[in-house]
């Protein structure tokens, strides 16, 4: 199969991932739709290291899942504490920092 | 390798802000004493540099030349010619006096709380000031000389908009507010002069390849480093923006009256005597030093910008009302006649405007100075509180008086060697601009004579006037030995000149003009 | 003998140091130390003229090099003194009538609390004045010139609790001080001219230049003799600077100072015998002077001030005849010697007058003083003699020969001249005579002062009285003595030069018209004022009358246009700094934070809203860079 369609499929999934980010409100599906743009990235390396037959875009995606396990540990544990004080998972709702 | 005497002079200041920073809230006294120390260690050596420095010598002495960022060419360089001699010495010989003068300044903000440590704060910035000013006198890099010019306006932000004058109208708020739009003030001013600067700076470094002004000065005289006309006078324009926004030159000048307004009379003299002098000093040493045509090219119109300071400055002085705004617009006057003279070109001038930059430290510190003991006794900068203090305190309205004769350069006192200097130099060149510069010594006797005469005599005003004491023996100790020093610079002015001769001559060469010879070579 | 120049002016200067800085505890004997400096100055004065009369005429200049002052390049200007036969002349007089004045103050300051520091800026104004006549350059001339400015200012001012002392004397200081801008430009002008402004060189090379080079020195000169010396049209503070104490009146305001300029002129004599112009302007300020002094002096009824009109006037006859050139100069001087001893004499009379009539200065509160002051009235009288130039007196001489020698000028120039000096020797008799009259004949007139003390007029301690009889005895002989032989003439000729003038009408003539002159001024007076009763306030009087007492109105103009307009341009000035100059400044930092408040609603603080601006900025950039690729 062609390479290169894993790419329109990752640009797909990013795509996504990117209008969830804008349009949703709740802090937990924004958080999956991070991920799902990550993801994206991680399938778009990953076929770039197929079609240069170079293993450098497999590493990299490696690292991106250690990060993004980190940082669905420090995401969560910082909604769960967010939605124990207000009550709301919505993003908008954490404006305390604003003017 | 010799004691590096320049960086002592410099240095000793810093440290003593850093050790006067450092003592403990409760031991306020001893932080005021360890001020008024390193302000006399720094005169001392000051002292020993006006000694080791030879007038007949070198046009730099006691240079100083390290490698100090290697990849832009910015070297630690330093050197001073008889020009900076002279300023160095009248720096560090006011500091101790707006020490001594200021010895109170912060009492009134001290509160109980340990960590917040005014009087600490105040004299420390006091001293990095000095520090800082002293090594913009020193710095031969233009780069180094940059970074310093531009640094000295942290320490004077806080002095301006920390510890102002009590002697306010209106509410504490109001004045707070006052005070924190003239710091804001002079902090905009002088960052955007700087910051032209600063582009003119990194133009002169593409253009020269150099940031050593002994280097340009030579390379450009010897013709091997040529710049176009334009490039060469885009940066002078660059450089001088930043020395006219300083000196304060009209219209650039608004900045002036509301920081010396707002602040206490001793940081009011640390502006204009001592900091502002920085922006005429640099005008003489790089303007004229690195951009010798294009100094020519713009001489008219500074001439005419100085003619208006001179005119418009003492016409505003008339039309104050309060005291210490009255002293900041006749200091823009006075800084009208420092820059003609150095524009003038010629060595009358020259010697003139840098013996005028000495003098009139002298005299506005000891109007000003005299000014604050007024107007800390009766609490008002407004001229119309006051009447009749002669009756009261006779010494305090005499002391005012010999500071306002000097300020209005009655011959026999210092500042009027440096006025008659600089308006014959401008007269011998420029015959017109001499003549309407001479306006300026009819409206200066006006402004003095009119503040004196509504402060001081008449009948005596209210009981406050009446119950006032005179100057006290800390007071006279600031006041006596400035006076001595205006009278004595008055009456022999010698050792200044010689000092200060053989630069002139130098700058002269750099901008290859020679004095207009006189019509009738007079028969000896 | 030489080395003791500097001692003349060091006396003095040590005086006013140590009465100025030494406070309270002199108070005692202040006074003493300061009268002995001045005598101190005086006999050295003498040595020095004894020494100088043992030398030849050629031989007489003396000079005193102290210091090298202030050395720049080409501009060299020494600390150094020359006496000659013209400064001599001056010394003798400015420390002769000085250490009197000292003397007379001793009584009439006894009950000041602030004599000391008077006896203090007294001999501070002697050190500035003998600086002024000795320095051997126009520059160190200057300071002397500003120095007795300084003197004057604080004398006049020396009552300062009453506002109008103070105003009195910055109105002193600031006239002058358009004087000495003339000053200034003349000494600029020399420097550029000769390279130099010491007298030698200066007035030796004189002819080496432009006759127009000489007028703009020259008229520059002129304008400061004009401020020094209260010439129309500087004149207008002489009359305020009564304010000072009467002493001061005598010593600076009708002595020595205001005839500093006529000093200047003199000494600048080769300079304006090469300015015809400036010779003229001269001229004909000297012949307004001497009017419009002499008609202001007519109608005031203070006495001081209608003694400084004819102070003014006096005045007018030395500037008019120094304008005349050569022929001139040596009578400028002569007058200028012998108007020191009388009218020195006139104005201590006058302090006599007052302290005796509880400070009042009103002549129409004085009348039939005589009795009651006999040793006053005498000298008063004979100084009043000497002034209308009454034959044998010193004024007789002195203004006779400026008189003999305006007529000298020939053509019309020199009848107009003439004419207006001689009407000004009528005038000059008019005034003198109702000074006299008013003070010391006719009824008693005396009011009680403003506390209800009704006056008891006294002859005045001996410390007074003894000055005045000094002075009257040089008002008297002074002018006889000078021209017995010619011996003032052949004194100062060597320094001033001299030439002969050949008047239309012969000397005799000049003499007797000014005798008739005199004689019609002293009958009017007296029908006016001695034969009718004078009424104790002053009537309406005609127009005239009215101007003068005004001083011709020219204090009313000063006051509408420099006055009044320099207070409208400050203000308005102040205003333009404040809207316009910061203003700009102001709006610019107003519109810069216009728009980064706009700019700040962007930052809405949602994280969306964030995010979007980084996709779209993302796609921007990426869409541009294809964009780029594909082009």
């Amino acid at each position: 199969m062609n390479p290169v369609n894993y790419l329109y499929l990752a640009a797909l999934l990013f795509t996504i991932g990117a209008s969830g980010v804008l349009i949703r409100r709740n802090a937990i599906v924004l958080f999956m739709c991070v991920e799902l743009m990550l993801n994206a990235c991680n399938l778009a390396l990953v076929a770039f290291s197929r079609m240069h037959g170079n293993l450098d875009g497999q590493i990299i995606a490696f690292f991106t899942m250690v990060v993004a396990a980190a940082e669905v540990v420090v995401g969560l544990a910082i909604i769960v504490s967010l939605f124990r004080t207000r009550h709301s998972a919505s993003v908008d709702d954490a404006s305390l920092m604003k003017l | 390798m010799s004691f590096p005497l320049l960086t002592a002079t410099a240095a000793v200041p810093a440290v003593g802000a850093i050790l006067t920073a450092a003592v403990p809230a409760a031991r306020r006294t001893a932080a005021k004493w360890l001020a008024l120390l390193f302000s006399l260690a720094t005169l001392a050596l000051a002292a020993v540099v006006a000694v080791r420095f030879e007038p007949g010598g070198d046009r730099y002495q006691l240079t100083e030349s390290h490698a100090w960022i290697k990849d832009f060419g910015v070297r630690y360089e330093l050197g001073v010619d008889g020009i900076g001699v002279a300023l160095i010495a009248l720096t560090a010989l006011l500091i101790p006096f707006v020490i001594g003068a200021g010895w109170h300044d912060a009492d009134p903000l001290e509160t109980h709380s340990s960590r917040w440590r005014p009087t600490q704060g105040f004299f420390a910035l006091i001293l990095m000031v000095e520090a800082m000013v002293i090594i913009s006198f020193e710095a031969t890099d233009v780069f180094l000389f940059y970074i310093f010019f531009e640094a000295m306006l942290i320490p004077m932000y806080f002095l301006i908009g920390g510890f102002g004058d009590r002697a306010h109208t209106g509410t504490d708020e109001n004045a707070a507010a006052q005070r924190s739009y003239a710091a804001v003030k002079f902090l905009l001013y002088n960052l955007a002069g700087g910051l032209i600067m600063l582009a003119a700076v990194i133009g002169l470094y593409v253009v020269a390849g150099s940031f050593s002004l002994q280097e340009i000065t030579a390379a450009r005289a010897a013709g091997t480093l040529d710049i176009a006309t334009n490039t060469e006078r885009l940066l002078f324009l660059g450089f001088f923006f930043a020395f006219a926004v300083k000196a304060p030159l009209w219209p650039l000048h608004t900045w002036l009256p509301n920081a010396m307004g707002e602040a206490t009379a001793p940081v009011a003299v640390l502006i204009t005597a001592v900091v502002d002098k920085v922006g005429t000093f640099a005008m003489l040493r790089f303007c004229l030093g690195l951009f010798p045509e294009a100094s020519k090219w713009a001489t008219p119109v500074v001439l005419v910008l100085a003619l208006i300071s001179i005119v418009y400055g003492a016409l505003l002085a008339v039309g104050q009302r309060d005291i210490k705004r009255l002293v900041a617009y006749a200091s823009i006057s006075h800084f009208g006649f420092i820059i003609l003279g150095i524009f003038a070109m010629t060595s009358q001038g020259q010697s003139g405007a840098t013996l005028y930059m000495v003098n009139h430290g002298l005299s506005t510190a000891a109007l000003m100075l005299v000014a604050g003991f007024l107007i800390s006794r009766r609490g008002s900068r407004l001229i119309a509180d006051y009447g009749g203090v002669q009756k009261a305190a006779p010494v305090l309205a005499g002391t005012f008086l010999i500071g306002g004769l000097a300020t209005l350069s009655l011959p026999g006192l210092a500042p009027f060697v440096s006025e008659f200097l600089v308006l014959v130099g401008t007269f011998a060149r420029y015959p017109v601009a001499g003549i309407v510069a001479t306006l300026g010594i009819v409206l200066a006797a006006l402004y003095t004579l009119v503040l004196y005469q509504r402060t001081m005599t008449g009948p005596v005003k209210d009981e406050s006037i009446r119950t006032m004491p005179d100057l006290k023996f800390r007071e006279l100790l600031v006041v006596t030995p400035l006076i001595v020093f205006l009278i004595g610079l008055g009456v022999y002015p010698k050792p200044l000149t010689e000092i200060v001769n053989p630069a002139v001559e130098h700058t002269m060469s750099d901008v290859k003009q020679h004095d207009p010879e006189p019509e009738v070579e007079a028969a000896k | 003998m030489e080395n003791l120049i500097a001692l003349l002016v060091a006396a003095p200067l040590l005086g006013a140091a140590v009465l100025l800085c030494g406070g309270r505890r002199l108070d005692k004997a202040g006074h003493w130390l300061g009268t002995l400096l001045a005598g101190a100055s005086f006999a050295v004065g003498l040595a020095l003229f004894a020494d100088m009369l043992g030398r030849d005429a050629d031989d007489r200049l003396m000079t005193q090099h102290l210091f090298s002052w202030i050395p720049v390049e080409g501009f060299q200007a020494d600390l150094a003194f020359h006496l000659d036969q013209l400064s001599m002349t001056f010394v003798l007089l400015i420390s002769g009538v000085g250490t009197l004045i000292h003397m007379y103050s001793i009584g009439y300051m006894e009950h000041d609390e602030r004599r000391r520091r008077f006896f203090g800026y007294l001999n501070l104004f002697l050190a500035a004045m003998l600086l002024l006549v000795l320095a051997d350059n126009y520059l160190l001339l200057y300071v002397g010139w500003e120095g007795v400015g300084l003197a004057s200012y604080l004398l006049i001012g020396f009552w300062q609790h009453k506002p109008s002392a103070a105003t009195a004397a910055k109105k002193a200081f600031l006239v002058n001080r358009v004087g000495d801008m003339g000053l200034s430009i003349a000494i600029m002008l020399m420097f550029t001219t000769f390279g130099t402004f010491a007298f030698g060189p200066v007035l030796g090379a004189a002819d080496e230049t432009s006759e127009g080079r000489l007028t703009a020195i020259g008229l520059m000169l002129l304008l400061a003799a004009c401020g020094k010396s209260a010439q129309v049209p500087l004149q207008s503070w002489l009359g305020d600077a009564m304010e000072g104490p009467t002493p001061v009146s005598a010593l600076i305001h009708a002595a020595t100072m205001v005839t500093a300029g006529v000093y200047l002129i003199v000494r600048s004599g080769a300079i304006f015998n090469g300015a015809p112009d400036a010779q003229l302007a001269t001229v004909v300020v000297g012949a307004v002077t001497l009017l419009f002094g002499a008609i202001v002096g007519c109608a005031k009824d203070d006495i001081k001030k209608a003694l400084a009109g004819s102070t003014m006037s006096q005045i007018g006859y030395m500037v008019l005849a120094a304008g005349l050139g050569p022929i001139g100069y040596v009578f400028a001087i002569m007058h200028l010697v012998t108007h020191g001893f009388f009218k020195a004499g006139l104005f201590l009379g006058a302090g006599s007058v007052m302290h005796g009539m509880n400070d009042e200065v009103d002549m129409r509160k004085y009348g039939a003083l005589r009795k009651h002051m006999p040793v006053t009235f005498v000298t008063f009288g004979l100084g009043y003699l000497a002034i209308i130039g009454f034959p044998g007196l010193s004024g007789f001489f002195s203004k006779d020969k400026i008189i003999e020698a305006a007529f000298a000028k020939g053509g019309t120039e020199g009848w107009i001249l003439g004419g207006a000096a001689l009407l000004g020797a009528g005038i000059t008799a008019f005034y003198m005579t109702r000074v006299m009259v008013l003070t010391f004949f006719g009824e008693k007139r005396w009011q009680p002062d403003a506390d209800g003390h009704a006056p008891h007029p006294h002859e005045s301690p001996r410390s007074m009285t003894v000055p005045m009889v000094l002075l009257a005895f040089g008002s008297v002989f002074a002018g006889g003595f000078f021209s017995i032989g010619d011996r003032f003439l052949g004194w100062l000729e060597p320094v001033t030069g001299y030439t002969h003038g050949h008047p239309p009408v012969s000397a005799l003539t000049v003499t007797l018209a000014t005798m008739v002159v005199l004689a019609t001024g002293v009958a009017i007076a007296w029908a006016m004022y001695g034969r009718r009763p004078v009424p104790v306030t002053a009537p309406r009087g005609s127009l005239l009358t009215r101007a003068a007492r005004r001083d011709l109105f020219q204090d009313d103009f000063n006051h509408v246009v420099l006055v009044r307009g320099g207070e409208h341009l400050t203000r308005s000035l102040v205003y333009v700094d404040h809207t316009l100059v910061d203003g700009v400044v102001n709006g610019t930092a107003a519109s810069v934070g216009g728009l980064s408040g706009r700019l700040r609603k962007l930052q809405n603080g949602y994280a969306r809203s964030y995010a979007v601006s980084m996709f779209g900025g993302t796609a921007i950039l990426i869409a541009a860079t294809l964009l780029m690729r594909a082009v």
